[in-house]
């Protein structure tokens, strides 16, 4: 076996790399020069400096999406983890029909985000028309939109994450400390959430990026009404490259700005929870 | 049954024949373009189109089919979603085989394209224009782009429901008579059973129709004051006039105001085709969509906004649809596009096309319908047309000032601003549409810059 694998690794590897350089490399780096110059077409540029980012700067729709995104995300991250959490808990009680509601749960991230947006659009629109209102209308209702929807459709996902963290807890240690005279709560606290951390850096990782990066639920949800006021920032980064002539290098400037955000970010994250994490 | 690693290779060989296949497809396409060239001998370059509306692709597709048998000249059209053909010209233009047609939408459009365009002068098809002003030029002076079809627009209405209330389109001759009318409608809505206007839908199926359309006569009248074509700072004169139309077009119309945003262009014309309102602020490209109202049965007005002498004022007719040329594409290939586009407006295969209605095309499918401004447009059997041109003939046609707009994300700006003034009419919220057109105006022309 190990003859072979010192054979053939390039059968393994370079299939893999060639499509990492061609689908991340060579674009990423692309993407870097072409933040510094003015163009139109993406093999047509020229060098300006930096302009682009001093542009990107002092757009003040930019600066709300950015404010608006990072509230948006420490929401999103927030809702979605505690009820992923608590369903995870519920479903993995010895009950009946956890399997069914489990799928149930799931279901939801089986859709697309654009179909999603619309669909719940014309939910939301629904019941905000008995008062005369829409969706488009107000920021915050926007932003309630996108929250329970993202909700929604996430939970699911984060919940399987859960239940396997919650079956991966030895039974040995829960009773133990059980046999210490620790309550519910001091399990929970002391040993389930501690032995569960990697869950929990994994679905902080992935909601709060994917609170970053959300795009086709806000597309088709609000698609930035009123006024580009419920814009998140990847949508501001297409409306700038594709919707604006001139500004191509402005929007890719503003992607790698957002590039360096959230990898800074997920960083972070990830170091703070993971120095959390325990060995069993 | 296979085991684990018969599987494997199975797959591996499946994914390199799939891939062998792939690669022979696109090759195969390409010579097969070329392969085709059976017609003419000497035929050289290529032709490709990125057309701009969807609802006529297969018709272009038909035509690019007859003109590649009739000359040998290969000829692709691509048509982009509707919405994105920004989107998809942008990143066609980055290819090694860029489009050698594409189309801008007029002086704003051109700005961003103006390094890619063809000097058009010297061209055969620039013989064809009936009129200079279908040219679009460069700041050089330079024709970039040529118009090839012409469209109107106004307030299409239904006779039938008109006359059911009283009136008829001679009771219609400004904007006070065109509100008095509107709101009696409004007040006898029960009794009659249908509204004024359809629905001002602020979805961006419709929205165009008011944050670019409607929003084209405060500007017009402005240009007009002022005796100016284009400009980077409107003063927006005629914005009282540009809300008491707005006013009237919301406040007597099938559903709520606050509730605009929702609705679409289908919405619109669905409540129009189905009696349940009197007007319609559309045009001559809408024709397929309203038929069913019955030609006898549809007329067209101008729209009035309440401006000193509007008695005179005809429909808003113009283009924002101005074929350019890639400048940047082979010498071979600009002369065949360049052929093609001039065979496609004198040919009688290529006017019958774009002119006719039902059954033009040789396989049975409708034309284009257009008015085209060529000395070989045919007749039009679009009864929308018909009546634009029968009240232009008396009185002056608007111009279309929008192609003069800054960018798209002004006329977005705009259409926000209306959106949230419709759901709550104080005069605050109308600041802001004031807002997004003065100001909005001048940062987007200082943007463009």
């Amino acid at each position: 076996m190990e003859k072979a694998i010192k054979r053939y690794w390039p059968v393994f590897i370079v299939p893999t790399l060639l499509a990492f350089i061609i689908g991340f490399i060579i674009p990423f780096a692309l993407g870097l020069w072409l933040s510094l110059c003015d163009f139109t077409t993406v093999t047509d540029a020229t060098f300006v400096g930096f302009t682009n980012y001093i542009r990107a700067f002092e757009d003040t729709i930019f600066q709300h999406a950015f404010w608006f995104t990072a509230l948006f995300a420490v929401v999103s991250l927030v809702v979605i983890n505690i009820v992923a959490f608590l369903l995870a808990f519920a479903l993995t009680q010895r009950l009946r029909g956890t399997n069914f509601f489990r799928t149930v749960f799931f279901m939801p991230n089986l859709i697309g985000g654009i179909v999603l947006g619309y669909i719940w659009q014309l939910i939301f629109n629904g019941i905000l028309q008995q008062w005369n209102q829409a969706i488009g209308l107000n920021e915050w209702y926007g932003f309630a939109g996108l929250v329970i929807l993202v909700a929604w459709q996430q939970i699911g996902y984060m919940m399987i994450i859960y239940i396997a963290g919650f079956q991966s807890i030895p039974d040995d240690v829960l009773e133990a400390a059980e046999i210490d005279g620790a309550n519910w709560w001091q399990k929970l606290v002391g040993v389930t959430i501690p032995m569960m951390m990697s869950s929990i850096t994994i679905c902080m990782f992935l909601s709060i990026t994917n609170g970053f990066k959300l795009f086709d639920q806000n597309l088709s949800l609000t698609a930035g009404e009123p006024s580009k006021l419920s814009e998140l920032l990847a949508l501001n980064i297409y409306n700038t490259f594709y919707g604006r002539t001139g500004w191509e290098g402005v929007g890719q400037a503003k992607a790698v700005i957002f590039c360096i955000v959230v990898v800074a970010i997920g960083l972070i994250q990830l170091k703070v929870t993971r120095s959390r994490e325990v060995q069993q | 049954m296979l085991d684990r690693r018969q599987f494997v290779t199975a797959g591996l060989g499946a994914a390199m024949v799939a891939g062998i296949a792939g690669l022979a497809g696109c090759s195969g396409g390409n010579s097969g373009g070329a392969g085709s060239a059976t017609g003419g001998d000497d035929a050289k370059g290529k032709v490709y189109y990125l057309n701009f509306k969807p609802e006529q692709d297969t018709q272009w597709q038909e035509l690019a089919e007859l003109y590649t048998e009739e000359t040998g000249v290969p000829v692709t059209v691509k048509t982009a979603a509707s919405g994105q053909y920004e989107t998809t010209l942008k990143s066609e233009m980055a290819k090694s085989e860029a489009p050698t047609l594409f189309q801008v939408n007029g002086p704003v459009g051109l700005a961003s394209w103006k390094d890619y365009c063809y000097d058009l002068d010297d061209t055969d098809i620039m013989g064809e224009l009936t009129k200079d002003d279908y040219a679009l030029k460069g700041d050089d002076g330079k024709v970039k782009g040529i118009a090839y079809v012409i469209e109107s627009y106004g307030i299409i209405y239904n006779k039938k429901l008109l006359e059911e209330a009283g009136y008829t389109a001679d009771d219609i001759t400004n904007f006070e008579s065109l509100k008095k009318v509107a709101e009696d409608i409004t007040s006898r809505k029960d009794e009659l059973g249908f509204s004024a206007f359809g629905s001002a839908g602020m979805d961006s199926s419709s929205d165009w129709r008011f944050k670019t359309h409607l929003a084209n006569l405060p500007i017009y009248y402005e240009y007009k004051a002022d005796g100016i074509d284009t400009t980077d700072a409107i003063k927006g004169t005629y914005l009282p006039q540009y809300r008491q139309i707005w006013d009237l077009y919301i406040n007597n119309a099938t559903c709520d105001p606050g509730l605009l945003s929702t609705k679409t262009a289908d919405d619109a014309t669905a409540e129009f085709v189905t009696g349940q309102c009197v007007f319609y602020q559309n045009g001559t490209w809408e024709y397929a969509n309203v038929a069913e109202v019955g030609d006898d049965n549809l007329g067209l007005l101008p729209i009035y906004i309440g401006v000193e002498g509007e008695e005179d004022q005809g429909i808003c007719t113009g283009s924002e649809n101005y074929w350019c040329v890639n400048k940047n594409a082979s010498e071979d290939d600009i002369q065949a596009t360049l052929d093609f586009i001039n065979w496609c407006v004198t040919s009688d295969t290529g006017t019958t096309a774009m002119c006719g209605a039902d059954g033009a095309m040789p396989s049975g499918d409708p034309g284009m319908g257009f008015v085209i401004p060529f000395k070989d447009n045919q007749p039009s059997e679009n009864v929308l047309n018909n009546l634009a041109d029968e009240i232009n003939a008396d009185k002056t046609p608007v111009k279309w000032c929008f192609s003069t707009m800054p960018s798209e994300e002004w006329k977005n700006g705009v259409g926000s601003a209306l959106t949230t003034y419709a759901a709550d009419q104080t005069d605050a919220n109308w600041d802001g549409v004031v807002t997004a057109f003065v100001d909005g105006w001048a940062s987007e022309a200082a943007a463009a810059k």
